[in-house]
């Protein structure tokens, strides 16, 4: 039974479809940002993206060969950890599944790796079937570098800290090993439907 | 406005963490936000320093409507990158922008109780003397390597002698002489996104550079 805090009410209670706002998330407009470090500055010409780990062939684009491939539109809701969540947001980007066309791996799980260091860990199950894309536009924009220009990984279904910023590639593990934040306090998957914020939840 | 807090059964945390904070209305509806810990690990009490954001839902209740003696949820502390080394060896940079003195401030605390006297620069950029939180205790705990600066950016008092403007690449080369060892930055996006690329600019190394960056999202 949770502690009734004397005279709180609740200003923002009706603010969105309970269907779509997972329990403890409020609804923003705005697209904060938050990132452990400085934002990176890569040039396009220096860009490229990798598969590697349980591969046969290391997979690679640069960023000409990663922007020829066939890319969608797409709106989906994101929810961050620290409690906002966004409806209705517009990006472009790659599925995963266009990525991994012609890859054969017994992996099961994969880390994103990233410019400035950062990484997550998701189950490959999660990114493919029309789950997972490197986003490269934002509202008909190119992504801006603070929001992860020129691109991120976007998992909606997962916390926001999963859809990592600055992506440069995909290790595939045949173990879910943690990430960044998954080493420091996070949940290892981060469901936000089940409130798996932290360890232990 | 800072609320003490008695926690039962606090398992401790380290300086820089936060707190999820968690409020039940009578019919169960509930809101949570996460705050910094602005207390030293050995405090005590534990301390949060919570800004009001006038439209949010959470920092109202605990700015305006909280007395002496209430009770609500607590959960955590949370987060393991954004924290003060004890063992740190080498200077050490903290920079925050408004209330993002909070979590350096735990830092300053836990090096002053723990008699460290690793040199540590403070540089708290403002928009006035008058919203400057923990002053006194910003002086108090001046000396044996810790060196508080501050930089108005809107009004200043008669006489100030500190330094005035937001904190840019000229700022930075007058407050900070070389490159520290480890850097914390914490306060709104646009601050914390112009520190960091400064110092980034600068030639500092991007992975002893540590952000916090927050904004008046509703909380």
């Amino acid at each position: 039974m949770p502690i009734v805090s004397r005279g709180f009410k609740g200003s923002r209670r009706d603010e969105g479809p309970p269907d779509r706002v997972p329990p403890g998330q409020y609804l923003t407009n705005d697209f904060p940002v938050l990132s452990a470090g400085p934002t990176p500055q890569t040039r396009l010409a220096d860009w490229d993206f990798t598969i590697t780990g349980e591969i046969d062939e290391l997979k690679r684009w640069s960023w000409d060969e990663f922007r020829a491939l066939p890319s969608e539109t797409f709106t989906v809701d994101i929810h961050c950890v620290t409690k906002w969540s966004k409806l209705d947001t517009d990006w472009e980007g790659v599925a995963l599944d266009a990525l991994f066309d012609g890859v054969d791996t017994e992996a099961e799980y994969m880390t994103a790796y990233c410019d400035g260091g950062y990484t997550t860990n998701l189950p490959l199950a999660d990114v493919l079937d029309g789950k997972a894309w490197i986003a490269f536009g934002y509202d008909d924009e190119p992504l801006d570098p603070e929001h992860g220009g020129p691109a991120r990984l976007l998992v909606p279904h997962l916390y926001f800290w999963k859809s990592a910023k600055w992506v440069r590639g995909l290790r595939l593990t045949s173990t879910d090993e943690p990430g960044f934040w998954e080493s420091n306090g996070y949940h290892l998957y981060g469901d936000p439907w089940r409130e798996q914020r932290y360890w232990g939840d | 406005m800072t609320l003490l807090l008695d926690v039962d059964g606090w398992s401790g945390h380290r300086a820089g963490q936060h707190v999820d904070v968690r409020l039940t209305a009578e019919d169960g509806y509930q809101a949570q936000r996460s705050y910094s810990i602005a207390s030293a690990p050995d405090a005590g009490m534990l301390e949060l320093t919570v800004e009001r954001i006038d439209d949010g839902e959470v920092s109202p209740y605990l700015t305006g409507d909280v007395r002496a003696g209430d009770q609500f949820e607590l959960r955590g502390p949370v987060g393991g990158y954004f924290v003060w080394d004890p063992d740190v060896r080498g200077d050490v940079l903290l920079v925050g922008g408004g209330s993002g003195v909070v979590p350096l401030m735990a830092m300053a605390r836990q090096r002053a109780a723990d008699g460290d006297d690793v040199p540590t620069r403070l540089l708290y950029s403002a928009r006035s003397w008058d919203v400057v939180i923990y002053r006194d205790e910003l002086q108090r705990l001046t000396g044996n390597g810790f060196e508080p600066s501050f930089t108005l950016t809107r009004e200043r008092p008669d006489g100030w002698t500190g330094y005035t403007g937001r904190v840019d690449d000229a700022l930075l080369e007058q407050v900070v002489p070389g490159e520290p060892a480890a850097t914390f930055v914490c306060g709104p996006t646009p601050f914390v996104e112009a520190v960091a690329a400064a110092l980034v600019r600068r030639g500092h190394a991007p992975e002893r550079i540590k952000t916090e960056r927050f904004g008046p999202t509703g909380g």
